[in-house]
């Protein structure tokens, strides 16, 4: 890497995916911030890293739900940090959320509400430095709305749609640059009792390594992997009237 | 309901299996077990790790929790894998006391079944390791025990069995060392008789193990190789290796189907002990320098080597004798091995010492652990080796057993009163139980 060590602050800090993107980092020698809702599963997430990497990490609590304490959540970190990532998410289930609008509209705003506005915080003051990396963590899933998942898919669809604008807007002479990770299937528990096809599936710790890969090459989209392009590229340009029919 | 066996892959049992996330949740479960038993990653040849209705699966609690460098000593989740111990702390200079033939287990259940290595006859079992334990109890208490505080749990949970309770976290010594390698030396001994006394003159030496050929028969029954190994100094590296202190596992391979059962034969397994037997015999005189995976992990270069036995699975008999008893029992258990050629092709041979916990299998003498193919004729052929095992005072392991008798751990086992006392007190409704607790009456 060409820069001196930095700091990244990784939202949504306690999840598999962000324990692997973290534990990735904490390896390259980055100094590590973890943001999320409960300080109990966050503290051993950074245990376990501090453990493995002889490096000292940093919690801080997060509720991305309540766009209230963002700016305060900002304002309380001990540095503006020079990359942050989202991984905040929430599959949810989509049966339930046919029927209970409160469950929906908690899939939409974790996966979309919550990271797009606190991105776009954070968008803003490093615009205000004149660099800074933002990564969202977005999924497949938005590239085109199934059935079986469509709250989901529609809120990464938006996150996705954002990153997308919000790259466009910063594309020229900001000094920031903003990256969409499309994991495609990734083993966790979000995963867990699913049957997924291996070459399609990767281990969280691909992700995190795509992320510092991705980073260093100043990627804009990555499929972490890549068959997954090829995948969505099917997907995405099947006429609606097969589309509509499939069971998907 | 899912189907799991342990590594022999029989038996096989149906149980409800539970994942918990965190040591809470591990807790709860604990509290709410309906007879279930904690899992790590399956390496238990038999039942010991199959619940009777439920089985706690420990895999996710696999987090680091605290490393002081300068006593070596490390906290960490019950699930966390040795392997992952080891890639972790040995090119920062630490190797645990006590490994295996697999380091792909579990720390918990290391501790569980107080498991030895090619050291215990110098320097004890993993039990020897352990500083403290938190454990959580079929009562939803969480508490620590050492050697200090509930040292009456502290020791019946070391060796055992996971039946005092489920382990969250542990606090072990490692080992510092100067190199990831090891020099080996080989001595090869003709018969019984040179093995035993190459393997009590080697006392000093840190690691010792023996490969025996089970085929071999007459004056050549028991003929063996003796490894002896210790870590190797910095200083003790040629070139070649300096450049690479602390060298890291290779991928592995695979067996990716079940051999037919016709493979492993007397002929093949002759003609591979014959084999086997010549090289080491050829290398004897000399050093080598060995990866400690290479030394102490061979098989595991071989993904789901417990296929090579075919889909009906094989059953491992794993034997102690004491030391007076040894040597006329072992020459008669390898005389009906030799004779009925059951086609073990992993025999080992190792001098022990004293286990830890009460129900912890080491007692100072020989180990003899044998490979068998399931077969009709081998239950039998099994329950007459045992005969012998009881009759000189030994007993069987509990981590490998898949089918002895309940009148074998009688046996072998004389004194459970105090272990059976300390379950009553700390599980009265029975919240843990085994497969193999209930088949043995443990």
């Amino acid at each position: 890497m060409a820069e001196a060590k930095k700091t990244v602050l990784i939202l949504g800090g306690s999840s598999e995916i962000a324990r692997a993107t973290a534990l990735t980092f904490a390896q390259g020698r980055w100094t590590v911030r973890l943001a999320g809702r409960s300080h109990r599963e966050l503290q051993r997430e950074a245990d376990d890293i501090s453990v493995r990497t002889g490096r000292t990490l940093t919690i801080h609590q997060l509720d991305v739900l309540d766009h209230g304490s963002f700016v305060a959540f900002v304002d309380a970190l001990p540095d503006l940090p020079d990359v942050v990532i989202s991984v905040v998410g929430l599959l949810g289930e989509q049966p339930r959320a046919e029927i209970d609008l409160h469950h929906a509209r908690k899939i939409m705003r974790t996966n979309y509400e919550g990271p797009a506005l606190i991105l776009s915080l954070f968008a803003e003051r490093f615009a205000g430095r004149g660099h800074g990396v933002i990564v969202g963590i977005s999924s497949v899933a938005g590239d085109r709305g199934r059935g079986s998942k469509y709250f989901y898919a529609s809120a990464k669809a938006g996150l996705t749609a954002f990153l997308s604008g919000l790259r466009n807007r910063l594309a020229i002479n900001s000094g920031i640059h903003v990256m969409t990770i499309k994991p495609g299937f990734v083993r966790t528990r979000m995963t867990e009792h699913t049957q997924l096809p291996p070459i399609l599936t990767a281990a969280p710790i691909e992700v995190g390594e795509a992320v510092l890969k991705g980073l260093n090459r100043r990627r804009d989209v990555i499929y972490v992997r890549s068959l997954w392009f090829f995948v969505m590229l099917v997907i995405r340009l099947m006429p609606e009237r097969i589309f509509k029919r499939l069971k998907l | 309901m899912t189907t799991i066996s342990g590594w022999g892959r029989y038996p096989i049992g149906d149980t409800e299996i539970i994942s918990p996330r965190t040591a809470d949740a591990a807790r709860r479960a604990t509290a709410a077990g309906d007879q279930a038993i904690a899992r790590g990653n399956g390496r238990a040849y038999g039942d010991a790790a199959i619940g009777i209705r439920q089985t706690i699966a420990l895999c996710h609690l696999n987090r680091m929790r605290a490393f002081d460098p300068t006593t070596g000593r490390v906290t960490v989740e019950a699930g966390l894998l040795l392997s992952d111990l080891i890639t972790t702390f040995l090119p920062r200079g630490f190797f645990p006391y006590v490994v295996p033939g697999t380091d792909l287990i579990t720390v918990g259940g290391a501790i569980a079944a107080d498991i030895h290595g090619k050291n215990h006859h110098s320097e004890g079992g993993f039990g020897r390791y352990v500083d403290e334990l938190l454990l959580a109890l079929p009562t939803g208490e969480m508490l620590l025990a050492s050697r200090d505080e509930h040292p009456d749990l502290f020791w019946a949970t070391i060796g055992g069995m996971g039946l005092t309770g489920i382990i969250l976290e542990a606090t072990i010594s490692l080992r510092p060392v100067e190199t990831g390698w090891i020099r080996q030396r080989t001595i090869a001994a003709d018969n019984l008789a040179a093995a035993i006394t190459a393997l009590q003159s080697c006392e000093s030496v840190t690691y010792s193990v023996a490969w025996i050929d089970c085929l071999a028969s007459g004056g050549r029954l028991g003929r063996s190789l003796i490894f002896l190994g210790e870590h190797a100094a910095s200083d003790q590296l040629d070139e070649e290796q300096a450049v690479n202190r602390f060298p890291l596992r290779k991928p592995s391979l695979s067996i990716p189907i079940d051999l037919p059962y016709f493979v492993l034969n007397n002929w093949t397994v002759a003609a591979f002990n014959e084999f086997y037997f010549r090289s080491g015999a050829r290398k004897s005189t000399s050093f080598t320098l060995l990866p400690v995976h290479s030394y102490f992990f061979p098989l595991d270069a071989i993904g789901n080597w417990n296929r090579i036995y075919g889909r009906r699975g094989f059953l491992q008999h794993q034997s102690v004798l004491p030391i007076k008893n040894a040597e006329s029992t072992l020459a008669e258990m390898l005389d009906r091995i030799a004779q009925r050629g059951g086609s073990s092709f992993l025999a080992v041979l190792k001098k022990l010492s004293q286990g830890s916990g009460p129900l912890s299998f080491p007692m100072p003498g020989y180990t003899l652990a044998l490979d068998f193919p399931i077969a009709r004729d081998v239950f039998s052929f099994l329950d007459e080796l045992d005969e012998l095992v009881v009759a000189a005072s030994g007993r069987l392991y509990l981590a490998k057993d898949a089918r002895q008798l309940r009148a074998t751990f009688e046996g072998g086992y004389p004194d459970m009163s105090s272990f059976r006392e300390l379950r009553r007190t700390i599980d009265p409704g029975r919240r843990l139980q085994s497969r193999l607790a209930q088949r043995i009456g443990i």
